[in-house]
Formats: structure tokens, C-alpha cells, sequence
């Protein structure tokens, strides 16, 4: 059996490779491919790529990338030895970030594939990825949050609202970032600025974005518009890119015109999520938790500020109900974690998939015990633009408090200086409302 | 005091966005726990409410996907006509033809199809319809199979939109020029959110003629269609 068919005979149940008709047939089938999948050298994911080296820009990128030096220490594995190894008492931190170059996608992927639930946890909490912008993410003992202010219209006064309840309860220190209703230049730049005026009149230790098309997003850089961190969605295969609108090329593009700022070494954020290839007619028979773990060898090319899986958002023909839900999202950052990403996760669902508040509260506990870099802020985890459920600013709360977790060093600073949380609406925010 | 009120609550008056919560502790009060909780409920029953098909007069089809749970999980199934709802389509020579499907909200095709079809009928006088055709279980591309098979020049698709927690009831209109299998999703045009509270009915029956118009005038409808009024998400 070729290792692409292995993989997703072996990969967890998941309608959407149920749909793609690439799922193991019956439960034994499945648990008898992870065993075979546990006696495969990690040697082998080099010789055989999964999708054609000729035909695909990211298989090419994960080949030409590898780090055959930091492969060594776990070249003689196989993927049921790595699992043990990852587990190891042993194996620190820091030997995870030493192999993490030698690591593909697909190994992390195959691995995950005979990993429990804890084992996700566990391997996951050992990592930290730290990155920089305004405040520093992913420290030891901390959790941050994006603050997502969205507005059917774009309004911005509507937008500013949220924007200020959100930093009132403590939210917004990876990214205030605005998911646009409208991807027309003009709607983009008047964000960009309204964001940029608030953030500097507060003086608040974190950074902007408008979640627009990365063109959109060159051109109003190219225009001069206050742009922090520069966002795109991405995929796995070279043809779910496509869909996108991009390809590698147009995202180094992106990034050196990002980094003409001089806004430091992390300055990309990146969103990710199973079953964006197969939605495009782009998965070449891989199975989708597999084409996900290929997304990230396209993101930690650029060394980006923050990554994280929308893992509910696609809909229940790829992720059926909330157990779906759950192991994809501790899969998605076991993964991302292990390649050497800043993880973050929107956790969330959509009202046609069987999920609700208290699968949403068990994967947010999962991942916070996991040491995941960021959870997403929204007012009530109803976003009111985009249709879903999120993580509300009361669940990052809730996750600092039980966990004892605190937000980015540099933004805790600024909250104890304006007085949050306190009784009152602190008149600075209140001018802040005028600049929208 | 156990519950802790937020002194910014005018904030509220410049989104619908559940902000100024307040908080028990670190979680959320209980009557928007609740709240919460009763918009979560309404939409899932509108993923789930029957649709009665009989609500409306013309030909009653039915896709490949059997029942609520195969059409959640096969989209493929719901673009595709039954073997035998296929059979009670012939070709003839229809300007447009009508589509009432129930989508992810068999609620909002309820409330909102009844006055955009004597609407669109108001507007449109003149054209030849072929019959209404009434589908359940039915994705956007049902559109493109049952335009095909009655050679229809336009395929007119309403259908119950993925509910949000304020709108479980939004239904949205698909416009497919010389609708056909295997039509992309750039190849048509989109009225979204089209409910009272939204789009109202009434203003969304003048939107879709006049894109019925400019199609006929084109021959097209897509991207590439100037009057394109919003992109939408396909249900």
C-alpha cells in the first residue's frame, strides 16, 4: 500500500474523508492500517512523497527544506518508536525544537495518527514557541488572545465597541484583527487606519490586522497604510492554494514587502484548517489532517507571528460533530507545535455541525493544558459577521484563572497601568471610541 | 454582589455584537448564558425544521441524499436529482426557471420564498417559466442539474441560508446562466441575507429581476457579470 492510502486508512474518522472516499472502510481496517502506519521508517516519508515532487510547489518546498542533520537523532524510527520518543521523559523542549527542522509534515501527521488524545497534550506542552512584534507570545505560563471585533458592515464605530469591551476584559495582546465584510481597498485601508489610531492613542503593546486578501493587503501597504502584521489563509497542496488566490511566490512577495517596514523578524499570521484542500477539489487522495500538517511547512517558511487552525469553521461534511472537532484541534496544533509554529486555535463550530458550547468549552480546556499560544476573543463567541461560534472574552478568562495563565508580559503591564479590570470606563477609552 | 455589571452598556447601541456581558466570576451572567444558549437552539432547530414542500404549488423533487443527516454529510448528494424526481423533467423552452429549496433552513425558505415568488412573478411578466420546482434536501447546484434537464436558459435557485445566531430564517438566491453540471460557483450570481431584518423580501425580489435582466441581456452570470451584488457563501 502506498503511503498516501495508508495514512488515510489510518488517519482518526472525519467526514470529509469520508467524502473524499479515502476513509478506512470499517473501524478494524482503521486501527489495522495504524498499526502498519506504526512500523513505517520516517525514512520512507523522504522517499516517497505523498503528492508528485514535479506537479506540486509544497511538496517541493517540504523536500528541498529538509534539514537532514537536524533529522538525524530520530532517523533510524519508525513512526510508532517516534511516538514513544516524543514521550519520553527525556525529551525535552528543546530536543523537540532541535529535530523540528527534520521533521515533514507528513511524519508529524503519520505520528499524530497513533497518538491519543493526552499523548497531543503532552508532547504539545513540552514545546513553547516564542515570537515577537509589539509584545512577545507563547512565554511559558501565558496564554494570549486575537481580538476579533467584527461587524456585518464594517462599521467602525461598531467595530471600536468591540474593540474596547474586548481590551476592558483583558483581550487583544496577539493581534487585534478584523475579519472585513467587504475586501474592496478603500474598506481595507479605512480599518487599517481606525485600528492604527486606537492602538496608538492607548498606547497598547500589541498589533493590528485586516484580514484581507494578501493582495489587497500589498496594495495598501504600497499606498502607505499602517499595516502590522500581513494575514493570509493557506492550505496544503500547490492547487488549494490556487483556490486561494496564491502561491508561494506572491507570499515571499508579501513578506518582503512586510518586512520594508522593519517591524522585526515575525510580522505574518497565518490561518489554517482541515479540509480546505479536499473543499477545493485540491487534495490528491490525502487524507485532510495530512494535507493540513502541509500547510504548516508553507507557513514556518516565513516565521510568522501567529498561525492558527480555524478547526470548526469548514462545516460538518469535513468535521462532523464536536469529538471531530476536538481531535482535530489538538492534532492541528501537536502538529504545528512539533514543525516548529506558534499554534494558536480558533475554536469553534457552525450551527449545522452536531457541537455546541460544552464541546467548545472541553476543547478550550484541552488545548490551554496543551500550552496553546492563543485563543481568539470574541463579544459572546458570537461573531455577528462571519455566522460561528468562537471563544468569547469571558473563556480566555476563564482559562488564565483556572490555569493560571497570564496574558503577554509587555500587554499585563499596560493593563495594570490603564486600570483593567476596573469600576469604571477609563476616560482614555472613552476618547478612543471618537477615533473610529 | 455576585453579579458584576459593566458600566460601558451605552457601548451596546453602536453593534449587535453581545458585548458589556458583564461577568459572575470569570463566566458569563446567567440570562446571557441563556440567551445565548435559546439563538444557539433556534438555529440548530432551523438546520433541522421539516420542510413542507406541499407549502408551495408545482413539481416536487427530491435530491440524492435521502435524509437530514446524509444531506449534512454528502453535499455531493444534494446537487444531484433522485432517479426518479429526474424523470419528471423534459426539456422545453423556458426563459427561467424557479427553484425553491430548503437548504441548511427549510425556516427561512418558509417566511421568505412565499413574497419573493409573487414578487419576482410581479417584476418578471412576460417571461416563460418553466414550472416551479420545489426540492428538498437540496444544495445550490441542484440548480444546474434541474436547469439541464428542462433546458432552461436561467436557473433561479432561493434557498435556506447556513443559520447565524441572529438570523436563522435568511434565505439567499442563486442565479445560473445556462445552468448545466459542473457550473463553478464563479459562474453565478448571489442576493444574500435576504429576510426583513436583512434584505427585506420585497427589495430583494427588485435586486434579483434586475440581475435576471442584465443575465438575459448578457447571456451570462458570474464574476464577470458587472452587477454582481454580493459574493455570499454558498450553502
Amino acid at each position: 500500500m502506498d503511503l498516501k492510502t495508508l495514512l488515510a486508512k489510518a488517519t482518526p474518522a472525519r467526514s470529509g474523508d469520508e467524502l473524499a472516499g479515502i476513509a478506512a472502510a470499517s473501524a478494524e481496517e482503521r486501527v489495522r492500517a495504524q498499526m502498519q502506519l506504526a512500523d513505517v521508517p520516517l525514512k520512507r516519508f523522504l522517499a516517497e512523497p505523498v503528492i508528485d515532487y514535479d506537479s506540486d510547489e509544497v511538496t517541493r518546498l517540504i523536500c528541498d527544506s529538509h534539514d537532514a542533520q537536524a533529522f538525524a537523532p530520530i532517523a533510524s524510527l519508525t513512526v510508532g518508536e517516534f511516538r514513544e520518543w516524543l514521550l519520553d521523559d527525556e525529551t525535552t523542549g528543546e530536543s523537540l525544537a532541535a529535530v523540528s527542522p527534520g521533521v515533514t509534515p507528513e511524519m508529524a501527521a503519520a505520528v499524530s495518527k497513533v497518538m491519543r488524545v493526552q499523548d497531543l497534550i503532552t508532547v504539545a506542552a513540552k514545546i513553547r514557541v516564542v515570537t515577537r512584534f509589539r509584545d512577545t507570545i507563547g512565554l511559558p505560563g501565558r496564554l494570549s488572545t486575537r481580538l476579533q471585533p467584527n461587524h456585518p458592515t464594517d462599521d467602525p464605530r461598531g467595530i471600536a465597541a468591540s474593540i474596547v469591551d474586548g481590551l476592558l476584559y483583558a483581550s487583544g495582546d496577539a493581534v487585534i484583527g478584523v475579519n472585513p465584510a467587504a475586501d474592496d481597498l478603500a474598506t481595507i485601508e479605512t480599518l487599517l487606519h481606525m485600528l492604527d489610531r486606537i492602538r496608538a492613542a492607548l498606547d497598547i503593546p500589541t498589533q493590528t490586522c485586516v484580514l484581507a486578501h494578501v493582495t489587497t493587503q500589498m496594495d495598501a501597504i504600497r499606498r502607505g497604510a499602517p499595516v502590522d502584521l500581513v494575514f493570509q489563509s493557506i492550505a496544503g497542496t500547490e492547487a488549494a492554494n490556487r483556490a486561494f488566490g496564491i502561491n508561494l511566490a506572491l507570499l515571499d512577495e508579501a513578506h518582503a514587502a512586510a518586512r520594508e517596514l522593519s517591524r522585526g523578524e515575525n510580522i505574518m499570521y497565518f490561518e489554517t484548517g482541515q479540509g480546505s484542500a479536499l473543499s477545493a477539489n485540491a487534495h490528491h487522495g490525502v487524507d485532510q489532517q495530512t494535507c493540513e500538517a502541509r500547510a504548516y511547512a508553507v507557513a514556518r517558511r516565513y516565521r510568522p507571528l501567529l498561525v492558527n487552525t480555524v478547526v470548526g469553521f469548514i462545516g460538518p461534511e469535513y468535521l462532523f460533530d464536536g469529538k471531530q472537532i476536538a481531535r482535530a484541534g489538538l492534532e492541528d496544533h501537536f502538529c504545528g507545535k512539533l514543525l516548529g509554529l506558534p499554534m494558536g486555535c480558533d475554536i469553534c463550530y457552525t450551527n449545522h455541525a452536531e457541537a455546541d458550547q460544552d464541546d467548545m468549552d472541553a476543547l478550550l480546556t484541552m488545548l490551554g493544558v496543551a500550552g496553546c499560544n492563543y485563543i481568539m476573543g470574541v463579544p459572546g463567541a458570537d461573531d455577528i459577521m462571519l455566522n460561528y461560534q468562537s471563544t468569547s472574552f469571558h473563556d480566555a478568562l476563564y482559562l488564565r484563572s483556572l490555569l493560571r495563565l497570564r496574558p503577554a508580559p509587555e500587554f499585563e503591564a499596560w493593563l495594570e497601568r490603564v486600570g483593567v479590570p476596573g469600576k469604571h470606563l477609563p476616560p482614555a477609552f472613552e476618547k478612543a471610541l471618537q477615533l473610529a | 454582589m455576585t453579579l458584576i455589571r459593566d458600566p460601558w452598556t451605552q457601548l451596546r447601541d453602536l453593534t449587535t455584537a453581545r458585548i458589556a456581558l458583564g461577568r459572575a466570576g470569570h463566566s458569563i451572567p446567567t440570562a446571557e448564558l441563556l440567551a445565548f444558549q435559546l439563538a444557539h437552539a433556534k438555529a440548530r432547530d432551523a438546520v433541522r425544521h421539516p420542510f413542507d414542500a406541499r407549502a408551495f404549488d408545482g413539481v416536487f423533487l427530491k435530491t440524492a441524499a435521502r435524509d437530514r443527516a446524509t444531506y449534512l454529510r454528502r453535499p455531493d448528494l444534494g446537487r444531484r436529482l433522485d432517479p426518479a424526481s429526474a424523470q419528471l423533467l423534459s426539456r422545453g423552452d423556458y426563459d427561467a426557471v424557479l427553484i425553491v429549496a430548503d437548504g441548511l433552513s427549510a425556516t427561512a425558505v418558509h417566511r421568505q420564498a412565499p413574497t419573493l415568488l409573487t414578487e419576482l412573478r410581479r417584476e418578471l411578466e412576460g417571461w416563460t417559466f418553466a414550472p416551479l420546482c420545489i426540492v428538498e434536501q437540496a444544495r445550490v447546484a441542484i440548480g444546474d442539474d434541474i436547469g439541464e434537464r428542462l433546458n432552461a436558459r436561467l436557473a433561479v435557485v432561493l434557498i435556506g441560508e447556513r443559520p447565524g445566531l441572529s438570523a436563522p430564517d435568511s434565505l439567499g438566491a442563486y442565479l445560473t446562466w445556462s445552468p448545466r453540471i459542473g457550473r463553478t460557483d464563479a459562474e453565478r450570481n448571489c442576493v444574500s441575507n435576504i429576510r426583513p431584518e436583512g434584505l427585506d423580501p420585497v427589495l430583494a425580489a427588485k435586486r434579483i429581476a434586475q440581475l435576471m435582466r442584465v443575465a438575459r441581456d448578457r447571456q451570462l452570470t458570474g464574476v464577470v457579470n458587472p452587477s454582481n451584488v454580493l459574493p455570499g457563501t454558498t450553502a
